[in-house]
């Protein structure tokens, strides 16, 4: 094939040496290993090995200093009989579910109708939008103040004359996260939307072409051969949220400070509790470990069929 | 990119074909009152949009209107009516008189703080990324793809598995707690998505202008500030705004790496609203809180479509 020949030009007119030669291997391409010393750095340094740092210190009894002493999984042991980690993980459990079930059906229900070539799809892509550039801190404070018992939207459907109208999400122990969970759906739709109408815009007319010929209705169509068409786009747009879902903390912060009691706590909001007040190290990184597996567990299945056959070798 | 593009560029051509498909089949042999279908359905569509529109307005609206009423009024009662009396009065002292803590100069210092903090985070973030994204596009080299490719999963990874490492890191350089540490955590954690960013730009541009300037022996740099550098604008937009509102929506850098008369906007933000003394004065905060959102506000209804592209091409291949 020629495409050993032209990797070979490619090759030589990139380095500007003719592979015969090649004196070291080490300073060919010296400026550009120079600047990549900060990525390699990244990579290598911060990413691969503050990972492992981690991972190794929590079997460490470290506490305000880490500390070399290891103690097996003692931390992991004290992390699950921890009432506090259990909430957090049920918590992100709910929240992680629901909130990638709905924001996928209403980021894809948007994108659809964004797609029937309607006038102002700008005005309202900018709309929906629109929350994704705010923070969560200031996401989670308009809605703090919103569901607020008395001023918000309970307040208010009670001064309509139901008076028994139940619904402060943030002040009840039971519901606190779904009140999280409608604050992130509002902040990262928008997104999820962005992503799915890229993903329609990408199907050829010509299927839509076929499915009316055909009198399809439009409903089947999406559900029977758009959907499945956009499955790589449904599975990267589904390892984004999850990836976002597992880090979420600061809307936590913002909405509740894990209240009441500790009703909303989050394992990332655990970490940086343990790390960074309590000053118990070990706890913080067994409990960032875990975050790293549950993220390992949603990713690399994903890497794997992504690239798996293409590039990594 | 071909999903940075396929966002942008289709849009306009197909309307155009399929117009005339969606003319042809409506107004075919069974045409009758094509008319009044479509309006019913136009109805629905634009119904539903509207209703949807209205949602993600709603905080934004309920924002502006707490933030001019006075205080006695927010007590009323209803958060969605609109001012009866429009006073800036908490808006001033959102900005100049709020406290946290001891601090009762507002939330103007965190402001500055965090303008301090954006602009040498952004500079130093989109240089090293972009040079890194050349190389790896024009200059690889032995294991540049490996790296690349820890980088890229590396940007999966929680930041709280790698922040405490990053935290001894710092303090072993001398720089934990101040504005060059957070500078680096910035320029750290914006990399793979930049250098992704700069990456794929780079690649996509013809490989015959990288051989030109090499055959007429010019080297990586000269290479990259006369020929990479000024055709890559459009990107480096792009990747500003990705970084403006990234940083300045950053909350857990803030917190971790710097001290409480350094803490970033968001960081006051928090801690006047949910601070638990006094009496909590909503007004002041959701000014407080239109202020913070202010500048990533305004960065996006500017930016429009570019940031559109900056988060699809972050989001669908990061």
């Amino acid at each position: 094939m020629p495409v050993a020949a032209v990797a070979f030009e490619e090759d030589f007119l990139m380095t500007g040496h003719a592979p015969a030669k090649r004196p070291n291997q080490l300073f060919r391409n010296l400026n550009s290993k120079i600047a990549s010393i900060p990525m390699i750095l990244v990579a290598v340094g911060i990413f691969l090995g503050g990972s492992l740092w981690t991972v190794v210190y929590s079997f460490t009894n470290s506490k305000l200093l880490p500390r070399a002493t290891f103690v097996g999984f003692d931390q992991y042991e004290r992390l699950w009989a921890s009432s506090r980690w259990i909430i957090s993980i049920q918590n992100l459990a709910i929240y992680g579910i629901l909130s990638l079930i709905f924001s996928l059906v209403i980021g894809f229900v948007l994108a659809a109708l964004m797609d029937q070539k309607i006038r102002f799809e700008n005005t309202f892509r900018t709309i929906f939008l629109y929350p994704f550039a705010l923070s969560f801190i200031v996401t989670g404070l308009v809605w703090q103040w919103i569901l607020n018992p008395e001023f918000g939207v309970q307040g208010i459907v009670r001064s309509l004359g139901w008076t028994s109208f139940q619904f402060d999400p943030l002040y009840d122990a039971s519901i606190v996260i779904y009140g999280i969970l409608i604050a992130g759906l509002w902040q990262g739709t928008g997104l999820v939307m962005c992503l799915m109408l890229a993903g329609l815009r990408g199907i050829d007319e010509d299927i839509w072409k076929a499915a009316r010929v055909d009198g399809i209705p439009m409903w089947k169509t999406y559900i029977f051969i758009v959907i499945p068409m956009m499955r790589p786009v449904f599975i990267t747009t589904l390892v984004i949220i999850a990836s976002g879902i597992v880090k979420v903390y600061d809307l936590v912060v913002a909405q509740t400070s894990g209240g009441p009691g500790n009703a909303s706590e989050v394992p990332a909001k655990y970490v940086y509790d343990y790390m960074f007040q309590a000053q118990n190290l070990g706890q913080g990184f067994a409990a960032s470990t875990m975050m790293l597996l549950t993220v390992a567990i949603i990713v690399i299945p994903w890497a794997y069929l992504e690239f798996g056959g293409k590039k990594r070798g | 990119m071909a999903n940075i593009s396929s966002l942008n560029a289709p849009v306009t051509g197909l309307d155009a074909v399929s117009d005339r498909i969606a003319d042809q089949v409506a107004t075919g042999p069974r045409g009758r009152k094509p008319k009044r279908v479509m309006s019913a359905r136009n109805i629905m569509l634009y119904g539903t949009l509207a209703v949807a529109a209205l949602y993600y307005l709603l905080p934004l609206y309920v924002m502006v209107v707490t933030s001019l009423k006075g205080m006695p009024e927010v007590r009323m009662g209803n958060i969605f009516s609109p001012p009866m009396e429009i006073t800036f009065e908490p808006w001033v002292k959102a900005w100049a008189q709020a406290c946290t803590g001891l601090n009762c100069d507002g939330l103007s210092r965190g402001f500055w703080n965090s303008v301090r903090i954006l602009i040498p985070s952004v500079v130093v973030s989109i240089a090293v990324a972009s040079v890194s994204g050349y190389a790896l596009a024009n200059w690889r080299f032995k294991g540049s793809e490996l790296f690349f490719s820890i980088l890229i999963i590396g940007a999966f990874i929680p930041y709280q598995v790698m922040i405490y490492p990053v935290v001894i890191a710092l303090r072993e350089l001398g720089v934990y707690g101040t504005l060059t540490g957070l500078v680096i955590v910035h320029t750290i954690f914006g990399m793979p998505i930049l250098t992704l960013l700069f990456r794929n730009y780079f690649t996509s541009l013809p490989v015959e202008l990288f051989k030109a300037a090499r055959i007429d022996g010019a080297g990586f740099w000269q290479i990259y500030f006369r020929i990479m550098l000024p055709m890559a604008l459009p990107i480096f937009v792009v990747a500003m705004i990705l970084q403006v509102t990234g940083i300045w929506n950053d909350f857990l850098f803030g917190v971790v790496f710097t001290r409480p008369d350094t803490y970033p906007m968001t960081v006051q933000l928090n801690n006047i609203v949910n601070s638990v003394q006094g009496v909590k004065e909503y007004n002041v905060n959701m000014a407080a809180t239109l202020l913070t959102g202010a500048i990533p506000l305004v960065v996006y209804f500017i930016s429009g479509r570019l940031f559109v592209r900056g988060i699809a091409a972050g989001a669908v291949k990061g």
